[in-house]
Formats: structure tokens, C-alpha cells, sequence
């Protein structure tokens, strides 16, 4: 699959990766370069087989629906680029 | 003792000449704070914690003196900077993780604390331990300590784990803890003449540690000897009920599975491993690999792994799609770096652009592609369910065979600088130790011998999953064999 500078602007908006219009041209040749090596998988006859989901056969272990962690609110603060009262500050979403 | 014997120690000599009381824990860690120093031109340590080292030595030194002695205790040993550490700086060498100093620490380390382990600092790595060669680091490449003969080049350590294996192979630590998501483990261990050891999925917890393929991702013990891969997996090991994929399953003594005796026991040679043009030094040493263990009585046995030559795109699809959704968190808002901006979306994307580097921009862009609607089904589904058939492959091998036999990289070290110019060059490094990621079954590379121009290369022994007491006995027959005694051209403590 090759890819253009309009899939690569779109992936890296998807993707939250601010790039420069002179960045596009040459990310588009990579990715298209590495796209194309994985689809060597299209060989491999997988008819009839289910998506791996874990490579365990086992499943989700259940516990007791309680509280274990938690009131530990500096804690989680105290690597923020920016608080204020105890919230984490973002530029303004709400107008 | 001197510093140079006693930074020459593997750790069970270590262990046992701190029970004897021939010297204390606290002369240990001074010699090895020493050597973190004197190794600083290979740029093996993110983060070196001498106060730290100090004050748990001489809380192991109390332990020992009462006679009540942990498995691990007074032994110096470095962590791979993936693992958060409670109050100490935690970077995964990424630039997106400035200033991290996690409120928590790693079940994984903080067990190994728990054992009395003495921590010498964190270990450089690519950053999210994204790479082969432990040069996409924010913090500079790190330097394998291995020359070739008559040539000064700097050569690359292997990766991710590329810090803690230069800082065990120079005896700047005894053993470190490492990751491996593709053979980020075992290929280091090889390019550097050490033991490294990859367990089964959900032997050792990956709670902690900063997430790259949660499917793919492994810790697990890198050291100077298998022994003390034995003794350090048993510390490392065990059920975490914070990790919902940790198995709920005993811890062997791994020590004691070392009994040298392989007679009878089944060793495969999967043909496709030969299939992909591997050099002449590396085939010549795998089938020195398979005479050593059929002189020690194995049985050799051809078997085929149909699907394994897919494993390298497969990893490449599933890899970068987990990294995408996991490097999501990465957002300038709750730790780490923040490029302020008008708008939400404008702060989330010129912090990712200026945090992330370009292998790892690299990989979450492919992630993203391959997770996109349309594309879903035609990639990341397609390499599930080509992973689905590596497994069944695995499995249908073991009922035939106990283990398998492989090299563990394709090459030695090569130059800092080589194989940048094409992600995919850097890629097929893996190409010989991915499968067992992808499988989850344990691997483990031992040193076995030197290439023409004198560096280490390492063979490889897979097992089933949960069985790394069979990897690790025939592990350790290969050593004795293989008797690799060289050592790398820069070690701490020898005056150089």
C-alpha cells in the first residue's frame, strides 16, 4: 500500500502528531515502505482461523467488586505539568 | 578483596561470599558505584542511585549480620528505565517522560528489592524500548563494550535493553532486570557476551513497567551466568493480581533445575531458521550448539515451523498497533513533557511531536494506519490471526520436541550509526528471537562463542511455555560447554 501526504496528514492527526509539510513526503515513502514488507502476510492462507486474543488459554480472572486504591490525589497531581485546587489544567475546551 | 575480584563475582558467588561474611554488602556497592562511574563513556546509565545503593546495602549488611538473609541480598543490580521506581527519575529514554518520577514502584522491582537486591540505577535503552540497537535513546546511544579486533569504532550494545546488558558485560552491575517485546533481551545479551532470558508470558509481572506491546511485553533477568539467570528469574517471578495477564501459577527454584543432565531430552532444529541466509560463523555455531548437546546425551530432531518466516511482519503490524494505543497516555496533561498550545488538540500535538522521537513517531504512525477504519480487518486482524497459526505451530513442535535450538541474532554488534539509514535493515535483527514473543513462550540466549573479528554471539534455547526450568538446564549445558570466557575490551575495575 502506498501512502500519500494526505493519508499521512490524516494518520498523524488520528494519531495527535503535529508535522511539518516538509516532514510529509518522506514519512509517506517509510511508511509505504514498511506497509508493503507486512503485506507479505496476504501468502499466508488463514481461512477458517480465528484472531489470536491471548496467547494463555486463559481467561480474565474475576475479583470482588471493592475499593482497593485510591485517596491518593497528590500523588497522581504531583507529575502535572500544571494543577490548580486539585485539577489537572488544560487549555480551555468550553467557550 | 579488591575491587577488580570483586566486580569479577557472578552473582551466586556473590551471594555466597556475602553468607560467608568475606566481605559486607556495603564493600560490594562501593565497588560497583565505582565502576557505574568509570563506565560513563558508555552511557550505560540513565540514572545512577549510589545514595540508594548505599543505604539498602547496609540495610542487607544488618539483614546478613542477623542471619536473616534474603535470596537477592546486598547484590548490586541495575533496572532498565521502563520500570517505574517509586520517587526516582523514570524516562523510558524518551523526552515525553521529562521529569517522570513515578508515585509507585514496578511489582517486578520492587520484588526484587523485596529479595534484598541493592539498586545501582537505571540502564539507558531505545526509547519505549523501541529498537535494536539502544541508539534512539533522548539521552544518546549507549556504547557496547566490545571492540572489534584492531578497529576502535564504537559498536552498538543491541536493544532495547541495550544499557543493562553494556553495564553487566563491563561489571558495572552484577545483573539487571530487562524487557523484551521482540528480543529486546536476549539479542543485547548476545552482541554483548552475557546470559539473557526472556520467561513465558505472565511469569513475571508487567505491572509498572512502561507499556510498549502489552501482548509482546516481557521482563525478565540479564546476567553474567545461567545460574544466576536461574536466581534471579525465582525473585522476579510470580502472580500479581495487578496484572490481569500475570499467571496464577507456582514459582519453581530455578536453581535447582540446573542438574546438567540432559540425556534423552528432545532438542529441535526448526529448518526455517536456516532459511534466511544467515552467515556462514552463525550456521557453523548453531550446529556446534547441537554437537555440544548431543555429546551431552539430547536427542536432535529436525522440525519445521511452518509460519515462522511471517513472524517479523506479523510482530510489525501487532507491535505498532499496541504501541499506538498505548503511547495515547503521552498527552502533556498528567506527567511529563508539555508543549503549551491555543487549543486541546493543539497542546496534544505539539507535545507528542517534540516529546516523541522518530522510530517511535515511526511506530505509533503505523499503528494508527493499521487500526484505522478499513484497514482494520486487512492488517491487524490478518497478523492475529497469522499469529494464531505461529502459536499452533509452537505448539504442534513441542509435542515432538522439550526445546528448540536457534541462533539468537543474525549477526554481531554492528557500528553505531549502521542500519539507520533503513528502518527495515534495523528490523531483521529480531528476526530469530520475535517468534518466541509472539508465541509467549521462554527463551533464553547464552554466549557460545566469538565471530571472526572477535565478538560475542549467542545461541538460543526456546522451551514450552511455563517450562523455564528445561530451558534453563539445557542453557546451562551449552555453557559449560561452550565455555566462553572471553572478556569485552572496556571492564570496570581493571585500570584500563
Amino acid at each position: 500500500m502506498a501512502l500519500d501526504k494526505a493519508v499521512v496528514a490524516h494518520i498523524a492527526a488520528l494519531a495527535r502528531i503535529r508535522l511539518s509539510e516538509a516532514e510529509l513526503e518522506p514519512l509517506a515513502d517509510e511508511l509505504s515502505h514498511i506497509l508493503t514488507w507486512v503485506e507479505r502476510l496476504n501468502e499466508v492462507d488463514t481461512s477458517g482461523v480465528a484472531p489470536m486474543t491471548s496467547v494463555a488459554a486463559t481467561l480474565l480472572p474475576m475479583r470482588d467488586d471493592e475499593v482497593t486504591d485510591g485517596g491518593c490525589r497528590e500523588d497522581i497531581l504531583g507529575n502535572a505539568p500544571r494543577t490548580a485546587r486539585g485539577f489537572f489544567v488544560v487549555p480551555k475546551v468550553v467557550e | 578483596m579488591s575491587d577488580s575480584s570483586l566486580l569479577a563475582l557472578t552473582l551466586a558467588e556473590a551471594r555466597d561470599g556475602l553468607a560467608r561474611k568475606s566481605f559486607s554488602a556495603r564493600e560490594l556497592t562501593l565497588a560497583y558505584n565505582e565502576a557505574v562511574e568509570e563506565i560513563e563513556p558508555l552511557n550505560a546509565y540513565i540514572t545512577p542511585t549510589p545514595e540508594r545503593a548505599l543505604e539498602m546495602a547496609e540495610a542487607a549488611d544488618q539483614r546478613l549480620a542477623r542471619g536473616e538473609a534474603l535470596p537477592l541480598d546486598g547484590i548490586p543490580i541495575a533496572v532498565k528505565d521502563l520500570y517505574c521506581t517509586k520517587g526516582v527519575l523514570t524516562t523510558a529514554a524518551s523526552h515525553i517522560l521529562d521529569g517522570f518520577r513515578p508515585p509507585y514502584e514496578s511489582t517486578v522491582s520492587e520484588k526484587l528489592w523485596q529479595s534484598g537486591a541493592v539498586m545501582l540505577g537505571k540502564t539507558n535503552l531505545d526509547e519505549f524500548a523501541m529498537g535494536s540497537s539502544s541508539t534512539t535513546s533522548y539521552y544518546g546511544p549507549v556504547e557496547n563494550p566490545w571492540r572489534l579486533s584492531g578497529d576502535n569504532r564504537p559498536l552498538v550494545p543491541g536493544g532495547s535493553s541495550g544499557g543493562s546488558a553494556a553495564a553487566v558485560a563491563a561489571r558495572a552491575a552484577v545483573a539487571a532486570a530487562g524487557t523484551d517485546t521482540g528480543g529486546s533481551i536476549r539479542q543485547p545479551a548476545s552482541f554483548c557476551g552475557i546470559v539473557g532470558l526472556k520467561p513465558t508470558y505472565g511469569r513475571c509481572s508487567r505491572w509498572g513497567v512502561v507499556a510498549y506491546a502489552s501482548s509482546l511485553d516481557h521482563p525478565g533477568p540479564m546476567t553474567r551466568t545461567v545460574r544466576d539467570a536461574a536466581i534471579m528469574l525465582r525473585a522476579m517471578s510470580g502472580h500479581d493480581p495487578r496484572d490481569a495477564t500475570s499467571a496464577p501459577v507456582p514459582v519453581p527454584d530455578y536453581e535447582a533445575a540446573l542438574t546438567g543432565d540432559i540425556r534423552g531430552l528432545r532438542v529441535g532444529i526448526p529448518q526455517e531458521y536456516r532459511a534466511d541466509g544467515i552467515p556462514a560463523e552463525i550456521e557453523a555455531l548453531w550446529q556446534q550448539g547441537a554437537d555440544w548437546l548431543r555429546a551431552a546425551g539430547a536427542e536432535l530432531v529436525e522440525i519445521s515451523l511452518p509460519t515462522i518466516k511471517y513472524a517479523l511482519p506479523t510482530y510489525y503490524i501487532i507491535a505498532p498497533a499496541e504501541a499506538s494505543s498505548n503511547l495515547a497516555r503521552y498527552d502533556g496533561v498528567r506527567f511529563g513533557l508539555r508543549v503549551e498550545g491555543n487549543s486541546l488538540d493543539e497542546m496534544y500535538e505539539l507535545t507528542r511531536a517534540a516529546g516523541f522521537g522518530a522510530e517511535v513517531r515511526r511506530r505509533v504512525l503505523i499503528g494508527t494506519y493499521v487500526l484505522s477504519a478499513g484497514y482494520y480487518n486487512a492488517y491487524y486482524l490478518k497478523a492475529q490471526r497469522v499469529r494464531a497459526l505461529m502459536i499452533r505451530d509452537f505448539a504442534t513442535a513441542f509435542e515432538k520436541v522439550d526445546c528448540i535450538l536457534a541462533p539468537t541474532a543474525p549477526s554481531a554488534a554492528f557500528a553505531i550509526g549502521e542500519k539507520t539509514e533503513d528502518p527495515i535493515a534495523m528490523y531483521l535483527n529480531d528476526v530469530f528471537t520475535v517468534p518466541a514473543n509472539l508465541a509467549g513462550v521462554p527463551a533464553i540466549s547464552v554466549p557460545a562463542g566469538l565471530s571472526a573479528d572477535g565478538l560475542p554471539l549467542g545461541l538460543q534455547i526456546m522451551g514450552r511455555a511455563f517450562d523455564e526450568e528445561t530451558v534453563l538446564r539445557v542453557a546451562g549445558v551449552l555453557e559449560n560447554a561452550a565455555r566462553f570466557r572471553h572478556l569485552p575490551s572496556f571492564v570496570a575495575g581493571c585500570g584500563q
